[in-house]
């Protein structure tokens, strides 16, 4: 501290230039309104944005939902040519991906979390976090590609078949195609995206877990795993689950990834292995190619459901978080 | 928890010696076998990182040349390395005041009243899938000139770019030290002479971080592009914002749609050189980042 910041001689410099004349005095009014204005003007902007957003995208959905309504959802037939749209497949496509990337992602997310905060020496996670950080970097086309030439051949060949063969019963593994397109690697893609934001949240909630409390519960003689298990995650649950449900918006709204190894396929069906659709992928796949004025409406009304769906889960992330954020503290 | 063996019925007697029970081995083996799981979940994410990123590299490397790089379509990629510069680099123009001027807006002017709305308008805006971005431009630009152009993708790039910014920005701006803002004050320094002269300048390593963050996101962003800049040929680079601007995203996406194994390799290698832009952008970052917060927390 007794070094004076460079910082407080420029005010001071400042303020031994400042004679307080009229003229000076009625700039500063001036710029203090002006730049009080800009501000504000600049975080009204982004009110507007959104707001533009919702009003632009209903509006230009509102001939495919003046035309077929909320029957939009439940019906499954998608065929551009005989104008008949219905979005129950891909509705379907998008709830199986992001719960399976939700329920793969979010268990091994939170562990990492945990391993950071908790588990790992510094210089270990000074290490491992970057780098789990990293895989949140990489570009959505670039995993999507991968996924088409790496992980989709190894899924066909040897995990899809397997899982068919211990786990067919259940109507999820059904039999195996032979393209690695499939919504199963979508599933996967997704999970992998999922991964470091929640591990990311996650482990900045463990590390603000006062130490006062671990410490006493071990003195109790609660191992480390009673002592996550008993104060660490009842303590953080909420911020855990705000960041699980940001988790959630990124998987139902990812478009590109999933659109190159899903398959573009628009029937509805429960199998993982077959050929699916997102709402999100479909819009990427279709867009440019769309043969109707209908297909386009159809294409903004899945944008529309993916609208509030968003929305949704980002306001409701920010209110567990807020709400019952007290000994979680920040959720980002 | 039960840690201690008490017989049913029996009250507690604080002067009876603790006696640990007889399960404390297979309590310290859960507990073992919980650690080693929350190890293998982290090993497990670096090793998916790896694969990925030595798939990327050793197809990459291959198809990476003088000519891959400089020349343009059909036997390099030149045009689309330059367009996404440039798609990215008019949306962080765009993007950096007004992100910046939200994030003093929420550190000097919003007090309790304003933060909680305006950070939820950029938590909302953050977390919008992109392709409804890209579905608003559209709509909003192209539908109506009916005619694809880069100034229009990097609208929408903006779009994404600016909560970042925000963010990022009042995170640094929150590090100022507030005897910095009163000593301004107690000297007579006008509020707005304060926060642009002082306040700023002490939070510029953290403002430049976040740009260099947003940017490596932009560069990165496909649906956007795909929807809004999507037709141009990438033979000759393009420097009018206002026409079709060719780009990395796209290209790579439309080659893996094809089945075209040169293409496959065309692909690799752009994704090798986006890959390494990127995560330069957020090496660089990351130390800038660490080298602004000593100064600020000195």
């Amino acid at each position: 501290m007794s070094a004076t910041p460079p910082a407080g001689t420029a005010s001071l410099k400042l303020a031994r230039s400042n004679r307080q004349s009229p003229a000076r005095k009625r700039a500063d009014r001036f710029g203090d309104r002006a730049l009080l204005l800009i501000c504000g003007a600049a975080a009204l902007l982004a009110l507007v944005v959104i707001v533009l957003i919702a009003k632009e995208v209903v509006e230009g959905a509102q001939p495919a939902i003046s035309k077929f309504g909320l029957g939009f959802l439940t019906h499954s037939e998608w065929a551009p040519p005989l104008e008949k749209f219905g979005g129950k497949g891909v509705i379907l496509g998008t709830l199986i991906t992001s719960a399976m990337a939700l329920f793969i992602g979010a268990p091994v997310a939170i562990s990492i979390g945990i391993f950071l905060a908790l588990l790992a020496p510094p210089s270990v996670r000074n290490v491992i976090s970057p780098l789990v950080e990293m895989l949140a970097a990489i570009p959505s086309v670039i995993l999507g590609f991968w996924g088409v030439l790496i992980l989709g051949p190894v899924l066909v060949s040897t995990i899809e078949p397997f899982l068919h063969n211990t786990l067919g019963f259940i109507p999820l593994f059904g039999a195996p195609q032979t393209t690695g397109n499939s919504v199963f690697n979508a599933g996967l893609i997704l999970t992998i995206m999922v991964i470091p934001i929640i591990a990311s949240v996650t482990r900045d909630l463990f590390m603000a877990v006062p130490s006062e409390l671990q410490d006493g519960a071990a003195a109790l003689g609660s191992t480390r795993w009673e002592v996550i298990r008993g104060v660490v995650l009842p303590s953080t649950l909420s911020g855990i689950t705000a960041a699980c449900l940001l988790g959630l918006g990124r998987a139902l709204g990812e478009a590109i990834a999933v659109a190159q190894v899903i398959g573009g396929a628009t029937e509805s069906h429960l199998s993982l292995f077959k050929t699916g659709g997102t709402m999100a992928s479909l819009i990427a796949l279709q867009f440019n190619s769309a043969v109707s004025a209908l297909h386009t409406a159809s294409l903004y009304y899945l944008a529309a459901i993916l609208l509030v769906i968003g929305i949704t889960s980002n306001l409701l992330a920010s209110w567990v978080g807020h709400r019952f954020g007290a000994a979680g503290g920040e959720t980002r | 928890m039960r840690l201690f063996r008490r017989k049913p019925g029996e009250e507690f007697d604080p002067t009876q010696p603790l006696v640990a029970t007889g399960n404390l081995g297979r309590r310290h083996a859960v507990s073992r076998v919980a650690q080693s799981l929350a190890v293998a979940a982290a090993i497990g994410a670096v090793v998916v990182l790896v694969i990925v990123i030595w798939a990327v590299v050793s197809h990459g490397i291959k198809a990476i040349n003088w000519t891959f790089v400089t020349s343009g379509y059909p036997t390099g990629v030149g045009p689309y390395l330059v367009g996404t510069g440039e798609i990215v680099a008019i949306a962080t123009l765009m993007a950096m005041p007004i992100g910046v001027l939200i994030a003093l807006f929420l550190s000097e002017y919003a007090g309790r009243r304003w933060t909680r709305p305006v950070q939820l308008i950029l938590d909302v805006m953050n977390g919008l899938p992109s392709i409804i971005v890209a579905v608003f431009i559209y709509i909003l630009i192209v539908a109506p000139t009916q005619k694809q152009t880069g100034i229009a993708a990097a609208v929408a790039l903006a779009i994404i770019e600016v909560p970042l910014i925000a963010r990022g920005t009042q995170e640094v701006l929150n590090l100022v030290p507030s005897h910095q803002r009163e000593a301004a004050d107690a000297l007579g320094v006008a509020r707005w002479r304060g926060i642009l002269t002082i306040i700023l300048p002490a939070a510029l390593g953290g403002i430049v971080t976040a740009t260099l963050l947003s940017v490596a996101r932009a560069a990165g962003e496909t649906a956007p592009v795909l929807l809004i800049d999507s037709l141009a040929k990438g033979d000759s680079v393009q420097f009018n914002p206002f026409g079709q601007i060719p780009n990395v995203p796209v290209r790579i996406f439309q080659l893996s749609e094809e089945a075209n194994p040169e293409g496959f390799t065309e692909a690799w290698g752009l994704s090798l050189i986006l890959i390494v832009i990127i995560l330069a952008l957020g090496l660089s970052s990351r130390f800038l980042l660490n080298r602004s917060k000593r100064k600020l927390t000195r």
